[in-house]
């Protein structure tokens, strides 16, 4: 059986797969990580995103063996040691941005990227051209909109704060 | 000292106590637990809609590395049905048409989807590669997948003991009334509708896992269930016989239910039966294609209606005619929907004298379908404000001014409409207004000429709707079919130290209750809302309870929280008295502190919770030690949530795509607990309306394959999709449930899509368009403003 060596979260481990076994089952069903979730078997849904070598990747679209060598963040990896959120994880919080939780470890590792990636910040419209890859049910994605915006300001640097969520 | 601390209780957007867990990977989802020794199951699916079975070969599965078990109906003889849990009545009195549905296929297959075989094997892999072993052979027959092939002559037959695939013919209303009401009509508006068949798809697909222990004989289920309960007992009972006390039902974080979760599906029993059988833990996690096929839909009805009008514009009567798709199986709730949640509905918010509607239910070789986020009420709402907006049309009436016309007025409440509600609470006009201000009507005139320049059809839609939730009284319901009681059940448990858990036997799953519920605990008993923790979803944990559904939650749950708390405040003050050498009766308590009243004898609520624990200085002759109460509450109506929605769409001419630009929803949900978990319900719930109106189509071919069958075919709504959503509410209180609360679970669902597509005919009047069937997809919308262009240019 063939293996697999790479870094999740800051741990690095080898574990052997089959050829088939993706990404996502090795995080889930080997290394116990569920936070990373399963929601379609078409690449659609977003649910199943985390960053590989600091990209975003649908970890159901890609081969457990293709990440080999590969530095792996999942939701699990995001907070500090010392449990200090993310400026994404704690937007989400702040306004709302997840009800029942089951596309929010996706949702927030493609805001990550999506922010990461646009320096100048985004517009409404930006951010909701970003999220074509990630599905919700539950929210709309008003308030997720709304987080992602907010915490853009953070990671950033142009605000040392989040702005609170209107009463 | 005077610790200031944030206000916590009702009325404050208190941030959610699940959240953490869920932004840091470690929410607790069935699929995520894995029990020592697990197996998988895969199940082996039907390719057909509608097969007889001539043998099937497993010897080949079986062989197969890892391959535990192979299961087929065969080896399940002693197993029952899956039951339904509403018996509706046919108009002559005689009981619906209830066929037996196995738990895997005997002998035919009735739904592309339906289970035929399992596989139990080490990994799912190996059992999946084990089930395409597994050899049928069909002999497969016609299909009818929709209403109209369904009760054409001649048509196949689902069940070969339900004659015409007729489930039920069934009747509400007085009919000599509604024609008599119709014989003094000035107008009578007629007008025909469908209902578009959904596919409810939460984000976290469904899973089970069985788990049995020989020793005790206990078999444990964990499952994406809304209502852990009530499949223990539709389960335990009719399907694999197990006692309540032998069978555990847990229903951990469930990623999303929207209705498909309320059901009892062939695959819980699949798992806990397999797990008796193999001895080990058996999981099943579906695909999402395996959703599609598998989870029951939503809606399904096409409709018939007449209005008749005076020469006023006032409503007399209204006439409806409805079929409703049921698909090959009566799921658990599935009759109840297109009738007591659908027909009851049929007055909405106007004053119509009489009402008059017939609802046909018929099996097809489609998934089965029931229970939606709204579930008969959006059905209700879409055909009532589309009629509404084609009468004002026909008798050249303001879309606004008929409404208002007609609206049940404020001072009518407690309302008897004519088909069984009896409305408490509600003021239409004041939601209205409230809206109509809000979302700039009187503006809107302007706005549409400003986009005429630009090249945009823009259009203005309304829809004003009341729906009833809270579910239910348990003698009503009973009295029209239900098999079950609908009460609540909540524990208000007490610590030694003052703490408090709330244990609850609804469900959440999105709907933010570990906070909400945790909000009422701290606003009666001024414990902080750090020291409240609210514990659902495990029928070895909490007493009993009939879920979450019909937006029952709060309104039905919660009030049996606050009996539950009136039984502890009435012992606490027994106690308090007690202690404080004062009569029970002069004793007052207001958030943690026990007072004798006009005086500064107090005790604090954690001295008192010690002192129940403790029992040193107690009245121990005549009060039990412990503080922990629970409280069967049963509701004494519905309760009845209503309010306004308006729309305002743009439509590109050259390629017919609608883009909602704005969204305004004034919903009287009641009081409201937590205004940030009340608006974002609110927007989740519209936005899902908007998928309906606009996007989601559920379609099957004529020999009953279901085409849109995954994310690439279904137009689920995205972020680009969809506008911004502005929401606000207008309190009537309910008079009938102490904390006055409605529910905001499913009315934006309800009011949004006729708001949607009133916009779109609106949009494309200058066209002609009378009605537009959802989904208004570019596609359709372009073919009628193109099959219209060389007319217009004749003009």
């Amino acid at each position: 059986m063939p293996q697999v060596t790479l870094t999740v979260n800051g741990k690095t481990s080898t574990v052997d797969v089959e050829g088939r076994t993706l990404l996502v089952e090795l995080l889930r069903e080997k290394l116990r990580l569920t936070g990373t979730h399963v929601g379609c078997d078409t690449s659609q849904c977003g649910a199943c995103v985390v960053h590989v070598d600091g990209e975003s990747v649908k970890a159901c679209t890609i081969l457990a063996l293709q990440a080999n060598g590969s530095q792996v963040t999942t939701i699990e990896g995001l907070a500090k040691p010392d449990g200090t959120l993310h400026p994404m994880q704690e937007a989400f919080r702040e306004y709302h941005a997840l009800q029942c939780g089951f596309c929010t470890p996706g949702m927030v590792m493609s805001a990550i990227d999506l922010v990461e990636k646009h320096p100048d910040g985004m517009s409404e419209k930006e951010i909701r051209e970003g999220l074509e890859g990630n599905l919700c049910r539950c929210t709309g994605y008003h308030n997720i909109v709304k987080a992602i915006a907010a915490a853009q300001e953070v990671m950033h640097g142009r605000a040392q704060a989040l702005a609170p969520a209107a009463e | 000292m005077n610790v200031v601390t944030p206000f916590e209780g009702i009325g404050a957007s208190v941030k959610r106590k699940e959240d953490l867990r869920f932004l840091s990977g470690r929410g607790q989802y069935t699929d995520d637990i894995n029990r020592p020794g697990q197996t998988y199951a895969a199940i082996l699916r039907s390719p057909h809609a509608h097969a007889r079975i001539a043998s099937i070969d497993t010897v080949a599965a079986a062989a197969m590395p890892g391959v535990v078990a192979v299961f087929t109906g065969a080896d399940m003889p002693d197993l029952g049905g899956i039951p339904c849990g509403w018996q509706i009545h046919n108009k002559d009195g005689s009981p619906m048409a209830e066929p037996m549905h196995p738990v895997l296929a005997v002998g035919k297959v009735r739904f592309v989807g339906d289970a035929v075989a399992a596989v139990i094997a080490e990994t799912r892999a190996q059992a999946k590669d084990a089930a395409e072993a597994i050899a049928v052979e069909y002999e497969v027959l016609p299909a009818v997948a929709t209403l109209e092939a369904a009760l054409a002559p001649g048509a196949a037959q689902v069940h070969d003991d339900v004659a015409g695939n007729v489930c039920y013919d069934w009747h509400i209303g007085d009919k000599a009334i509604n024609e008599a009401g119709f014989a003094k009509a000035a107008k009578v508006v007629e007008f025909e509708l469908v209902n578009n068949r959904l596919v409810p798809n939460a984000m976290e697909p469904r899973a089970a896992i069985g788990d049995y222990d020989p020793t005790t004989e206990d078999y444990t289920l964990y499952t994406t269930s809304q209502n852990p309960h009530v499949i223990r007992l539709l389960m335990g009972a009719f399907v694999l016989h197990l006692p309540e006390h032998k069978l555990r039902v847990v229903a951990p974080d469930v990623g999303g239910g929207f209705g498909s979760k309320i059901f009892h599906y062939a695959e819980e029993a699949i798992v806990t039966w397999a797990a008796g059988r193999v001895k080990r833990p058996v999981k099943w996690t579906a695909e999402r294609t395996e959703s599609f096929i598998t989870d029951a839909h939503g809606r399904d009805h096409v409709t018939k209606a007449r209005l008749a009008l005076d020469a006023n514009g006032k409503f007399l009567a209204l006439h409806v005619q409805t079929l409703a798709n049921m698909g090959a199986y009566l799921s658990t709730f599935a009759t109840s929907v297109p009738t007591y949640l659908y027909a009851t509905l049929l007055a909405g918010v106007y004053a119509t004298p009489s009402v008059y509607a017939e609802v046909k239910a018929v099996f097809t070789n489609t998934v089965p379908v029931d229970a939606y986020r709204g579930a008969g009420r959006p059905e209700a709402t879409f055909l009532l404000e589309r009629l509404v907006d084609v009468a004002a049309a026909e008798t050249g009436m303001d879309r606004v001014e008929i409404r208002r016309r007609n609206f049940i007025p404020a001072d009518a409440f407690p309302y008897q409409t004519p088909v069984a509600l009896q409305y408490d609470s509600g003021d239409y006009q004041a939601t209205l207004n409230q809206a109509l201000e809000a979302a700039g009507w009187a503006g809107f005139e302007a706005r549409r000429a400003e986009a005429k320049a630009r090249g945009r059809l823009r259009g203005i839609g309304i829809s004003t709707y009341v729906e009833a939730c809270g579910i239910a009284p348990s003698a009503v319901v009973g009295s029209l079919g239900a098999r079950a009681g609908l009460y609540e059940v909540g524990t208000i448990r007490v610590h030694p130290t003052g703490s408090v858990t709330v244990l609850t036997g609804t469900h959440s799953h999105g709907q933010g209750h570990e906070t909400t519920f945790a909000q009422l605990v701290t606003d009666r008993l001024g414990v902080p809302l750090a020291q409240v923790d609210v514990v659902h979803g495990d029928t070895a944990k909490i007493p009993f309870g009939m879920g979450t559904y019909g937006s029952r939650s709060l309104a039905v749950g919660g009030s049996a929280m606050v009996k539950a708390m009136d039984k502890i405040v009435a012992k606490a003050k027994r106690i308090a008295a007690h202690l404080m050498e004062a009569s029970v009766e002069d004793v007052e308590f207001d958030r943690g502190t026990f007072r004798v009243a006009g005086t500064d004898k107090t005790k604090s609520w954690a001295e008192i919770a010690l002192t129940a624990y403790v029992p040193h200085n107690y009245p121990i002759e005549e009060l039990e030690p412990g503080l922990d109460e629970t409280a069967f509450y049963d509701p004494k109506n519905f309760t009845y949530p209503g309010g306004c929605h308006i729309c305002e769409v743009e439509i590109e001419p050259e390629t017919g795509i609608t883009t909602v630009v704005n969204f305004t929803a004034v919903d009287d949900v009641g009081r409201v607990i937590n205004p940030m978990i009340v608006e974002g319900q609110v927007q989740g719930g519209v936005c899902q309306g908007i998928g309906q109106a606009l996007l989601e189509s559920c379609v099957y071919d004529s020999e009953g394959q279901l085409v849109s069958a995954s994310f690439m075919d279904y137009q689920m709504p995205r972020a680009n999709d969809l506008p911004m959503v502005s929401v606000a509410t207008h309190t009537t209180l309910c008079t009938h449930n102490p904390l006055g609360v409605k529910g905001c679970g499913e009315v934006g669902a309800i009011g949004s899509p006729p708001a949607v597509i009133n916009a779109v005919v609106d949009a494309l009047k200058e066209y002609g368009v009378r009605h537009i069937e959802m989904p208004a997809t570019a596609a359709k919308i372009w073919g009628i403003i193109n099959a219209s262009r060389p007319a217009m240019a004749a003009e």
